[in-house]
């Protein structure tokens, strides 16, 4: 055999398995989404069915306010700890970066510890205000986990770019007399934001496809993982599960490939 | 640099965002330990949860671990064969579209790829009631990791250099692979190995839609508690959870230091057999 051949040959494994349990499972859901007795016109359920739409703008909504939210907060604290040399740095990242890869179900009893019916949040307020505040059930604690999972990703990416970016121009510009609140929307915000567009759209599509905390948190929101979830559980409704499902991986795709055109880097979602 | 207000209020957002972040973490675990939750420590400390836990959920802990170290298995031997193949044919259409592919399984939703495994594989009795099943979704999930981080190493691996000498001095394509390629990959492997195990103890989602009750893996067995079990046990469980994966997160922060170390071990080496 050539060499050719016998690297060839390498991609055999690989493929086997990718093909066996991702590729071939795509197609099936492909074809069971249209296997109904409506065929292909089931896709217009998504905007005509009202539990439906209504999911995918609550679920679209959410997760453009999470991303917005953490890309703020981590962008700022990444660019602080990406700048800035002090006593207890190194403990702070660490800190603030350890949570990225928690599943989203610890994520969603975190919010619970926070915020839940024997939280803190909710232990403190009736101490002070004598009203018991728990947001951890409803659309601001789904929210809140959201961000939980979101900001410590953009922490991450904000800060190893705020270390690669060129100081001379901000230098430069501070030396023309521009304030440091100039400096930093003129000359260092745009300087970040590739990297902030980039970690916002996978933010948006981990949050987008997140089951895990709104599946522990059990909110009154019905986000659209947990409709796919309820629909082929509960229902035994395969045929909308399998084209919600195809309907969430292409928004969560589009996510990704538009960011990918605007910043040119390839990207890729996690999930939660 | 004179500190401005801009400086004191980027040091607040931080601040905050590590308090939202660690203060969680610190309830779960005082929730843990504590002989009441609802009385906070003044009702003492206990390891009465965490005896428990393991007592209810063990398998399900060593479960996890199983399945993690055989996902990395199956990621090595599918992972760097093909990033060496990606390597190889980079200037080749159809193996770029490959590599693109490879990655697709982490832009589509897990609940996504679970339901897919269910409707097609669902059907095949023994697999759908074995571990391996779900071994099968942690794959699809965690082998992107491992290739891009092996074909990130090998990239800028001077392997044109080694294999030429190598093959001007006999090695057949195996003897090169496993003498050149497999050690300048190991990088790339560790830290792709890290990811993956780390990946496969915390992956919900897909684990979740495949389970059986013979097939429960720490985090489903997580949620199961959430949902059925007091506070304290679902503490005392995630406890046990960042116990198993909070060093290999550490890990994985000192990785880059690691590797440059690694590299410059190995270039020291050559150094003095050139010498």
């Amino acid at each position: 055999m050539t060499n050719k051949t016998l690297t060839g040959l390498l991609f055999v494994p690989a493929l086997t398995i990718f093909s066996a349990f991702f590729l071939l499972p795509l197609a099936r859901l492909a074809a069971e989404s249209v296997d109904g007795p409506r065929g292909m016109a089931i896709y217009a359920q998504i905007i005509t069915n009202h539990r439906y739409f209504r999911s995918l703008q609550d679920t679209v909504v959410i997760s453009v306010l999470v991303t917005l939210a953490s890309v703020a907060v981590g962008g700022a604290a990444g660019l602080f700890l990406g700048r800035n040399v002090f006593k207890g740095r190194d403990f702070l990242v660490a800190l603030l970066t350890l949570p990225i890869s928690f599943p989203g179900v610890v994520v969603g009893f975190m919010i619970i510890e926070l915020a839940g019916r024997q939280g803190l949040i909710g232990s403190l307020t009736d101490n002070i205000l004598g009203t018991k505040v728990v947001f951890a059930y409803s659309a601001l604690g789904l929210f809140t986990g959201y961000l939980y999972f979101s900001v410590p990703r953009v922490v991450a990416t904000a800060m190893a770019t705020a270390g690669k970016l060129d100081q001379s121009l901000e230098e430069a510009a501070r030396v023309l007399g521009a304030s440091p609140w100039r400096v930093l929307i003129d000359v260092t915000i745009p300087g970040l934001l590739p990297a902030l567009i980039s970690t916002g759209a996978i933010c948006f599509a981990t949050s987008i496809g997140a089951f895990g905390t709104a599946f522990t948190l059990a909110t009154d929101i019905n986000v659209l993982p947990i409709i796919i979830y309820t629909e082929f559980t509960l229902s035994a409704n395969i045929v909308s599960a399998a084209m919600l499902s195809l309907v969430l991986g292409v928004v969560t795709w589009l996510a990704l490939f538009l960011a990918r055109l605007v910043t040119g880097t390839a990207l890729t979602g996690s999930s939660a | 640099m004179k500190r401005g207000p801009l400086f004191w209020a980027q040091l607040s957002v931080t601040l905050l965002a590590s308090l939202f972040l660690t203060v969680p973490i610190a309830l779960t675990i005082l929730t843990a330990f504590a002989a009441n939750a609802f009385r906070g420590l003044s009702s003492g400390l206990t390891m009465d949860w965490i005896g428990k836990v393991l007592n209810v959920y063990g398998e399900t802990i060593l479960r996890s671990f199983y399945l993690a170290l055989a996902a990395l298995a199956v990621c090595i031997f599918c992972g760097v064969p093909v990033a060496y193949a990606f390597v190889r044919f980079t200037r080749c259409r159809l193996s770029a579209l490959l590599e693109e592919s490879l990655v697709l399984p982490l832009s589509v939703p897990g609940i996504a790829v679970g339901l897919g495994i269910l409707l097609f594989w669902g059907t095949v009795n023994w697999f759908r009631h074995s571990w391996l099943f779900i071994l099968a979704g942690h794959v699809i999930y965690c082998l992107p990791f491992m290739v891009r981080s092996v074909t990130a190493v090998l990239r800028v691996a001077p392997l044109d250099v080694q294999e030429e000498a190598a093959r001007t001095m006999g090695a057949s394509f195996w003897g090169r692979f496993f003498g050149i390629v497999v050690p300048a990959a190991s990088p790339g492997v560790i830290a792709g190995s890290l990811q993956v195990l780390t990946l496969s103890m915390g992956e919900f989602n897909i684990s979740w839609m495949l389970q059986t009750p013979f097939t429960r893996t720490l985090p489903v067995g997580l949620a199961d508690s959430y949902a059925s079990m007091r506070l304290e046990i679902g503490a005392a469980y995630t406890v046990v959870f960042f116990a198993l994966i909070v060093p290999l997160l550490i890990f994985t922060q000192k990785i880059p230091a690691l590797v440059d170390r690694l590299r410059h071990g190995r270039d020291s080496g050559r150094a003095k057999i050139k010498g």
